[in-house]
């Protein structure tokens, strides 16, 4: 094992760049056995009387999976809900892109399912990074989550006998994940937005779409509210309640190009961490590996295709660099590196996410990519079809594959039964997310956090189909008998607009929206989100290593700095104005950056998503530091009062604690 | 390549729009239709105008939420959203309109930005099934017909794009309310409320402005899913079974 | 919700109004085509054609009086128009308000147009036809004037369809006719909810299309025979 240096202070320490404070004590899950938990919990919480729930308040930001269901089902109960969106509808969050399936422990198909293998498979996939208790409730919620959507009228994919269809799923060997063909998201979230305009329609829940949360309100030390900015009229607008719940998703976009939506956003969590959330995990990025590559500098985004064509695709690249702009079919076979075959002759094309992803960069790297050169690189590996059609047929691989075929074919102009698809992986999920607890209350009282948007239970790697697991399980089943728990105290003293702490959180919000106006400067909002995501990919993406991450920290200082003085918005506060709301997106981005760089320079070993340097064994695969690092890193804003100002961050630490699974060092050799 | 865009600028709900010629040059044919856009957008911004307001978010063709009218045809030429549509499918030197949707139900807000909330109003007039959270039986208790869990599927992809009251001489939303009466009429558990549903929708839709249907389907053929006009009969059928009580 | 929004505003509905569009268009399919088969008997000669017409008028006596089915048939046909009328321009200036800020580039289907101009053009046709044949029963001829051809129908279809451009126009408006009913057939079976399946859906535009084939044809033989003096 090569393991070069044995720092002995923390280089993020050595450099000044974070402080450590308290550990987190205590996650507030009960005690006794894992199993059992759950129940108990349930059990604790305090309930609210069914009269009492519609004097109480409850702000929920984001309709996607987690914030839709969560408003619907608090909506049910009888509170008073106002859930927030920046989309036209709540019908477009991003959740509806997923594509693959949602998992459950039904074992409709006596495989040997249960709810502890769906736990340990979880655990696992996350490279022992994740918090036991709330990866095994999410394990035994999942079933309730098929049920609930049966009965909406999700299409599920059924048999011949009208019976659920199930299929595995990113390499586990139990047959456990429901699908609707490539649509689970979209037929997923439209259950929930349909529970949810039922609401809507009931007077419970009241639905402000085109608002854009930009500041949540502290008041002794509780969440009471958030400013939010009507984009259609620009007015800003202050709404106030007894308990706030974010589910405003994942932050992918730091990188510019990602798979995520274009408006997904950190702001909403930002906002909280700066208010003294803490941002857990921040590095934990999933990048997933067969993406359609980038074709120019003009792209905007990047598409996902489903990991399934790695069944039957084989990934190659050419073995001299000067064939790499030839057509792939003049190539002869031995001139062909069919490299994650070579390296891994146990899973060959089938490693996991990280691993895919990780040697397409590195053969990338040597200048054996392909496709069309954009900058210096050509960032593209070949993801080949032809032994699959000769070996199936082309009906077959059509049938199989087709409208994923269409959909690369549309995209790129090229026939991939003709020539071979081209893939690169690409920013698709986020692992880390504001601390929660075992409630999913975050490190401000009043403050909880669902879905992608928390630092989930995914640990350091999501396995496939766990994200809409994830998003649901804590929408329909979690949050609403956690939060309860904390609205039985409320509801709390009635507050009014005036309250100074409320005056100064709207007026921060004008303030730094009427800055982003008066700059003035040279350059578009969008030529710093670029910049800023080639400072992420390059130092913060697959691989990182000290010396790139503080360079990172450097440069995006710096553009953070310029972009204060040098942005260009045009158009007025009080209309629609697109530029203004990605400026203030961008300029969140920018701070968050910087953390991420810190945390991942601050954990000096590899572990699922993360994948350091100098941490790796003689074969080149990540190197866990159980010793040193088995925690969850939760971040405490440092402070910072002018524009785009941050303080050192404080490092507080939760232990994880492994009693019913024993850690292990993964190997897919 | 380099094109001529006729661009409808729109200052505000209240003010009066019109048609604005750009021009763009040296567009790459791999560039998707909303990346042109955007190119256009950091030119005008460069030289001190204001970008042009569009809609998108998840440019994969899935969140519904793009949708322009381009060159008189809705989400363009090619059979798929606006955000997967590409520039390949135009030709150099071609001259490109592009308007907002146009139907009283969908306002303009701004340039090509248009207010779809009519459609949420309807699904809110009943496209649900009435089941709290926590309430449902086993998902194996009742199992569904394969043909039908199938046709249900094939209603359940619409996007809500609008692309249908866009392309429809009558600025129709039957497609739109079709395809969600269609997905939960075929499936045992959209039974209970079928018949209410269907006469609440529809009495939302034409409450909201939309225009009637007349069974032209420019609708089937702007949708960028490919949801077929038969959903549209099964809508008709539905509010007659009510009528009959 | 609500099962109370009553079955009223249903019924007032733009799919009520399809309905009741689609209910009367069936009516007028069903006479065009009896009315078709009644021309074709010209092509039998004058006492068949004759004898036809006066049958018409004496069916169902002595239940009902001389003309009487024919009065019956006549006051069906009223009020269908009447019910088609309404609802077609009631949709009309529904289509009209809905969109009310034209597109500047246009690409969308003809056929709307068609069914609503055209269906202006029938029903101007149909007051030109009712004048000619059943109320004024006048002679466009100037050759065959006079009583004993107003009192025979079978001369004054003659004698009128000798006319160039009479005839001209009868041609036209089955063409009209043919354009309204290939779609309009289809139109009717949809809204009827008759094409839920992709089958039904192709057999109800074949439907539309074979009707309006058969009248197109089946209308225009007596005319065309009259002439091009295969008829005299």
């Amino acid at each position: 094992m090569t393991d070069t240096t044995t720092a002995p202070v923390n280089a993020g320490i050595a450099h000044g760049l974070y402080t450590e404070g308290e550990p987190i004590a205590d996650t507030k899950a009960p005690a006794g056995p894992i199993a059992g938990k759950w129940t108990q919990r349930q059990f604790d919480a305090a309930l609210v009387n069914p009269a009492n729930r519609r004097k109480l308040d409850v702000i929920i930001v984001g309709t996607g999976l987690a914030g839709g269901s969560a408003a619907a089902t608090l909506g049910e109960a009888g509170y008073n809900v106002k859930v927030f969106c920046f989309q036209d509808s709540p019908r477009r969050a991003h959740s509806i892109a997923a594509q693959g399936g949602i998992n459950a422990a039904k074992n409709y198909k006596e495989d040997g399912d249960s709810v502890y293998r769906l736990f340990y498979d979880t655990v696992k996939g996350g490279d022992y990074r994740s918090r036991e208790t709330n990866v095994y409730r999410l394990a035994e919620v999942s079933a309730n989550i098929i049920d609930q959507c049966v009965a909406q009228g999700v299409p599920f994919a059924r048999e011949y006998g009208g019976l659920l269809d199930n299929r595995s799923f990113g390499g586990v060997q139990v047959s456990r994940t429901f699908y609707a063909r490539g649509q689970t998201g979209q037929q997923l979230l439209i259950g929930a937005y349909q529970a949810l305009e039922r609401q809507v329609a009931a007077g419970t829940v009241e639905q402000f779409t085109r608002h854009e949360m930009l500041e949540v309100v502290v008041v002794d030390g509780r969440a009471r509210g958030i400013i939010v900015r009507d984009l259609v009229t620009g007015e800003i607008e202050t709404h106030l309640a007894d308990a706030v719940v974010l589910g405003s998703g994942g932050y992918g976009n730091v990188f510019f190009l990602s798979t995520n939506a274009m408006g997904s956003n950190v702001t909403a969590t930002w906002r909280a961490h700066r208010k003294g959330a803490y941002m857990a995990n921040p590095c934990y990025t999933q990048i997933h590996p067969t993406c359609i590559p980038v074709s120019g500098e003009h792209q905007s985004k990047l598409t996902l295709m489903s990991e399934s064509l790695r069944n039957d695709g084989r990934i190659w690249v050419p073995k001299n660099r000067e064939d790499c702009d030839k057509d792939p079919r003049q190539i002869p076979e031995e001139d062909r590196d069919y490299y994650l075959e070579r390296i891994y002759p146990s899973f060959g094309n089938l490693v996991p996410r990280d691993i895919a992803s990780r040697q397409a960069k590195n053969v990338c790297d040597e200048g054996r990519g392909v496709g069309p050169l954009v900058g210096d690189f050509r960032r593209g590996v070949y993801l080949d079809f032809a032994d699959a059609i000769s070996r199936m047929g082309k009906a077959a691989v059509e049938a199989k594959y087709g409208n994923l075929f269409d959909m690369y074919a549309r995209i790129t102009g090229e026939n991939p039964y003709e020539v071979p698809m081209r893939i690169y992986p690409a920013v698709h999920y986020v692992m880390g997310g504001l601390w929660v607890d075992y409630d999913l209350q975050s490190s401000i009282r009043g403050l909880f956090v669902i879905g992608e948007a928390n630092f989930s239970d995914h640990g350091a790697n999501r396995l496939g189909a766990s994200a809409l697991m994830q998003g649901l399980a804590d929408g329909y089943f979690v949050l609403p008998n956690t939060i309860r728990d904390y609205l039985a105290k409320g509801p709390f003293d009635k507050l009014s607009a005036d309250h100074p702490d409320v005056v100064a959180a709207r007026e921060s919000v004008e303030s730094r929206t009427a800055r982003l106006l008066e700059v003035n400067g040279e350059r578009s909002v969008d030529s710093f989100h670029r910049e800023l995501g080639n400072i992420m990919w390059e130092y913060c993406g697959m691989e990182r290593s000290e010396e790139g991450l503080l360079k990172a920290i450097d440069l995006i200082r710096g553009l953070r700095e310029e972009f204060w003085r040098n942005v260009r918005v045009l158009g007025a506060a009080d209309t629609l104005n697109q530029s203004l709301e990605k400026a203030g997106r961008v300029a969140d981005f920018l701070e968050l950056g910087e953390l991420m760089c810190i945390d991942a320079l601050h954990r000096r070993e590899s572990c699922g998503g993360h994948f350091r340097a100098e941490s790796q064994t003689e074969d080149g695969e990540a190197l866990r530091h159980d010793d040193e690092f088995l925690y969850v890193a939760a971040w405490e804003f440092g402070g910072g009062e002018a524009l785009g100002e941050m303080r050192q961050p404080v490092l507080h630490k939760e232990d994880l604690v492994y009693e019913a699974i024993e850690l292990k060092q993964r190997s897919y050799k | 390549m380099n094109l001529t865009l006729k661009i409808w600028r729109q200052a505000g709900p209240r003010h009066r729009g019109e048609l604005k010629t750009y021009k763009v040059k040296d567009i790459s044919p791999d560039m998707s239709f909303l990346e042109m856009l955007d190119v256009l957008n950091e030119q005008l911004n460069a030289r001190g105008e204001e970008p042009i307001a569009f809609d998108s978010d998840c440019r994969e063709g899935i969140c519904g939420m793009c949708g322009l009218m381009i060159s008189g045809e809705a989400h363009g030429p090619e059979k798929t959203t606006t955000c997967q549509l590409h520039m390949r499918s135009f030709t150099d030197g071609e001259v490109i309109t592009i308007e907002p949707w146009r139907a009283n139900a969908f306002p303009v807000i701004k340039d090509l930005v248009v207010d779809r909330g009519a459609f949420d109003r309807i699904i809110q007039a009943g496209g649900y099934v009435s089941v709290n959270t926590g309430a449902a039986p086993d998902a194996h208790a009742t199992p569904v017909p394969k043909p039908n869990a199938d046709r249900a599927f094939v209603a359940a992809e619409c996007i809500g794009c609008g692309a249908c009251v866009a392309a429809c001489p009558n600025a129709s939303a039957m497609l739109f309310m079709g395809a969600k009466v269609t997905h939960l009429s075929e499936l045992p558990q959209g039974q209970p409320e079928r018949a209410a549903r269907v006469v609440s929708m529809v009495e939302q839709h034409d409450e909201e402005g939309f225009g009637g249907c007349t069974n032209v389907g420019a609708c089937s053929q702007a949708c960028p899913k490919g949801i077929p006009q038969d959903v549209i009969s099964t809508l008709n059928k539905d509010l007659r079974a009510a009528l009959r009580g | 919700m609500t099962s109370s929004r009553s079955a009223t505003t249903a019924r007032r509905s733009t799919i009520g109004l399809k309905i009741l569009m689609a209910g009367t268009g069936i009516v007028f399919v069903a006479y065009v085509l009896l009315h078709m088969y009644g021309n074709l008997k010209a092509l039998a000669g004058e006492e068949a054609f004759n004898t036809y017409a006066e049958h018409l008028r004496t069916i169902g006596e002595p239940m009902l009086p001389y003309g009487g089915l024919l009065w019956v048939i006549r006051v069906v046909l009223l009020l269908s128009l009447v019910g088609h009328a309404y609802a077609a321009f009631s949709l009309w200036s529904r289509a009209g308000n809905a969109r009310r800020t034209k597109y500047a580039a246009v690409k969308t289907a003809m056929r709307t147009a068609w069914m609503r101009w055209g269906g202006v053009f029938l029903l101007l046709f149909v007051v030109w036809h009712l004048l000619q044949f059943t109320i004024l029963k006048f002679s466009v001829n100037p050759d065959r004037q006079g009583v004993n051809v107003q009192q025979n129908p079978y001369e004054l279809v003659v004698a009128s369809f000798q006319v160039p451009w009479n005839t001209l126009i009868y041609v036209l408006a089955m063409l009209a006719l043919a354009l309204h009913l290939s779609h309009g057939t289809f139109s009717a079976q949809q809204t009827l909810g008759w094409t839920m399946t992709s089958h039904a859906y192709r057999r109800a535009k074949m439907v539309g299309h074979a009707v309006a084939a058969v009248i197109v044809v089946g209308f225009l033989i007596p005319p065309l025979s009259i002439l091009f003096g295969l008829i005299k």
